[in-house]
């Protein structure tokens, strides 16, 4: 097998080249921070490369959309965060922004029009079904996942917040898995618990933590992979398994790590 | 005899419209209280929207079953109200069954027609009352769900016992009625037997003519009078939604559910602050508006206060929501319950101070609804997905949220610390901002 060689250019590199990429890959705090999330990153900075996209990113000059404090009510640091963001955004004239976040892909396309910041924006798992579609993304030379129990669990962000159900589906299929639903899923979809501010302060009180409830019933479905595509939902997915003491038998992966080690990335 | 029943009847008509022009005045006032909100663009899918949604029921078919009685009883609802119309005719002008010399044989049809819906109303209706007394539906019971203690769950099931009251009356009415015509009665217009009632029959054999029109007067006053009552009920009642749900639809929100109304009062600020704009010195104190979010139910914009007028309290919201699933205390459909008893007591207040609101110490925010509640939600939109008639409980929740951080700086310890990192490391974690890329060492190491 031939070695690829790993490219992640900056918008800042491309400008001084005087280049213009496709699209600009929109990391995300928990795609930049998060130990577990920088895996699905990596990932999807490998799929593009090998697929040859023209892409880039912004690297140290990306800040957060401001979700998580327009979520919680803060509105000042929303709007501070999300202005500065389409000041870089324009600077480099950038026209489309693929993004593996949920939260920043509902907030980059849907908030920033109104403060000024017009983006074709679309989500990783939109974006791998359309490489797939094209032949550009092509699931061979690695781990095969025929016959594998795979569910999907939708984020809030994507599904009823942005109405995209069947793009990460899509996804899954091509892998020639075995897809199964769980009980609560598409519209009906039962959130992982971190939405709206919750990922970072502890729950109100109550019986029970919203990610046992929703895990317990992804483990029903006798799936041995739980499919994500937020970083969000990564979390709470992976800290259900956790607390059912499934590690061994139930993973998480997102939907760009399935299709990086299907193509033996 | 005939002119004394026709100036009750006129009487207590006139009544009727008068004291339901005068809830709806109020309810209408209320809601103008309401902060403005442009929901007038797009008529063509608005329409489209009402008529799918209201209209055809759309979203009550999510669960088939009940979908299809609720449908039964809304058709009936409708469609019976043409014979009310000719009742209502009959009783101004002393009449009796106006249309029927018109409409021949079709008439017979056209009342077993109803009659047929009428069975329909009382079997549907029965089941509702069972599935809310007997086979105790979860989400409608007060042990379970503290909102639905006292008032709401009587007046859910005061709703459904009218309905079967009314729809008893109606079917002997119509029984009296033929049994009068076979004895010839002189009042009695012939029409012949009707497609249910004629099996009612049965229970007038051997009654003599007075007391078959005793009974049958009696059925008839009993109807409309209970008709009456319930167009007076239905404006103090969570049953408003039967008119409520089509201007519900018609203004609801075309954005994608995830999107968040913007506050231009802020970006306004945030733009002098980061430069990009300058301070406009000729206006004289604008910028800082009274209150960011909101407190009361005034600060909520008017859709909002239609939403809390609209909600039939059915619970399919909350029965959805992530928090109230796992024991928290938010539970959508109490957002939306506060809000209207806010409304209501606004509206109460205005009454007695003649049509204007005295300040009564109390708010929306804290006195209804509690900080608990709205720091459980996780803006996951499922309440939002599960309205049948488009009720967005989320948008509340979010703008009292906003006066909640905004204006009373009171959020949680770890929220403040997240607000922090954002506004020093632009991110919600303890990093550094120079430490973002660090991800890619390792990659570019690689190749």
């Amino acid at each position: 097998m031939s070695e690829i060689t790993y490219k992640v250019p900056t918008m800042a590199e491309m400008a001084a080249n005087n280049e213009t990429p496709e699209v600009l890959f929109w990391v995300g705090c928990a795609g930049s921070f998060d130990d577990r999330y920088k895996k699905v990153t990596v990932a999807f900075v490998k799929i593009l490369n090998k697929a040859g996209v023209k892409f880039a990113v912004l690297g140290t000059e990306e800040s957060c959309t401001g979700d998580p404090a327009r979520r919680a009510g803060n509105e000042f640091t929303f709007q501070m965060l999300a202005m500065s963001n389409i000041q870089v955004l324009d600077m480099y004239g950038v026209k489309k922004i693929v993004t593996a976040c949920p939260h920043c892909f509902n907030t980059l396309k849907n908030e920033y029009p109104e403060l000024g910041g017009n983006y074709e924006v679309v989500h990783h798992s939109e974006y791998l079904q359309q490489l797939i579609n094209e032949g550009r993304v092509r699931i061979e030379g690695g781990e095969t996942f025929k016959g594998r129990k795979i569910t999907f669990h939708d984020s809030c962000y994507l599904g009823r917040a942005n109405g995209i159900y069947e793009a990460p589906r899509h996804v899954l299929e091509a892998l020639d898995a075995d897809l199964v639903e769980m009980k609560r899923c598409k519209t009906k979809g039962l959130c992982c618990g971190a939405g709206g501010g919750q990922m970072f302060k502890e729950p109100e009180p109550g019986k029970k933590d919203i990610n046992v409830e929703r895990i317990e019933e992804a483990i029903e479905t006798g799936a041995t992979t739980i499919a994500v595509a937020c970083p969000f939902c990564m979390v709470m997915m992976t800290d259900g398994v956790k607390n059912k003491e499934k590690e061994d038998s139930v993973k998480v992966f997102d939907l760009a790590e399935l299709i990086a080690q299907a193509e033996g990335l | 005899m005939a002119i004394i029943q026709q100036i009750i009847f006129l009487a207590v008509l006139g009544t009727v419209g008068w004291l339901v022009f005068k809830r709806a005045s109020l309810i209408r006032n209320t809601i103008l209280l309401g902060r403005d909100e442009d929901r007038t663009d797009q008529p063509g899918l608005r329409f489209a929207t009402m008529v799918r949604i209201a209209f055809g029921q759309k979203k009550m078919f999510d669960r088939p079953l009940i979908g299809v009685m609720h449908f039964v009883v809304y058709a009936g609802f409708l469609l019976i109200n043409i014979e009310v119309l000719e009742i209502v005719l009959d009783g101004i002008l002393g009449h009796h069954r106006l249309f029927a010399p018109f409409l021949g044989s079709f008439y017979t049809f056209l009342i077993g027609f109803f009659e047929f819906l009428a069975v329909g109303v009382l079997v549907t209706c029965s089941i509702f009352l069972i599935r809310r007394a007997v086979v105790k539906v979860e989400r409608f019971q007060p042990s379970r769900h503290k909102e639905m203690n006292g008032w709401p769950e009587l007046d859910g099931k005061i709703i459904l016992l009218f309905e079967i009251v009314l729809m008893i009356a109606i079917l002997t009415m119509n029984a009296a009625d033929t049994v009068l015509q076979e004895i010839g009665s002189t009042h009695y217009t012939p029409t012949g037997d009707f497609a249910f009632s004629q099996f009612l029959k049965p229970l007038f054999t051997g009654w003599n003519e007075t007391s078959l029109i005793v009974y049958e007067r009696f059925a008839w006053w009993f109807h409309i009078l209970g008709i009456f009552a319930f167009a007076v009920y239905v404006t103090y009642s969570k049953h408003l939604h039967i008119a409520l749900a089509f201007p519900n639809t018609y203004f609801s929100r075309l954005t994608p559910k995830g999107e968040m109304n913007n506050m231009p009062d802020i970006t306004k600020e945030v733009k002098i602050m980061l430069g990009l704009d300058t301070p406009d010195t000729t206006a004289a104190e604008n910028v800082i508006p009274e209150r960011f979010g909101a407190k009361d139910a005034p600060d909520l914009s008017w859709k909002n206060l239609m939403d809390a007028y609209s909600c039939t309290e059915c619970g399919r919201c909350t029965s959805a929501c992530p928090a109230n699933l796992t024991g928290k205390k938010l539970s959508p459909r109490k957002i939306m319950m506060d809000t209207r008893d806010r409304l209501e007591d606004i509206g109460r207040n205005m009454q007695t101070n003649g049509g204007k609101f005295v300040e009564d110490g109390k708010n929306l925010m804290g006195d209804y609804i509690s900080n608990e509640e709205i720091l459980a939600c996780t803006t996951c939109n499922a309440c939002v997905q599960e309205c049948p008639i488009l009720i967005n409980p989320l948008d509340i929740i979010l703008q009292l949220r906003r006066y909640k951080i905004m204006d009373e700086a009171q959020a949680p310890g770890s929220w403040n610390a997240m607000f922090q990192n954002l506004d020093t490391n632009q991110a919600p974690w303890k990093f550094s901002p120079g430490d973002r890329f660090n991800w890619a060492d390792h990659l570019k190491n690689e190749a």
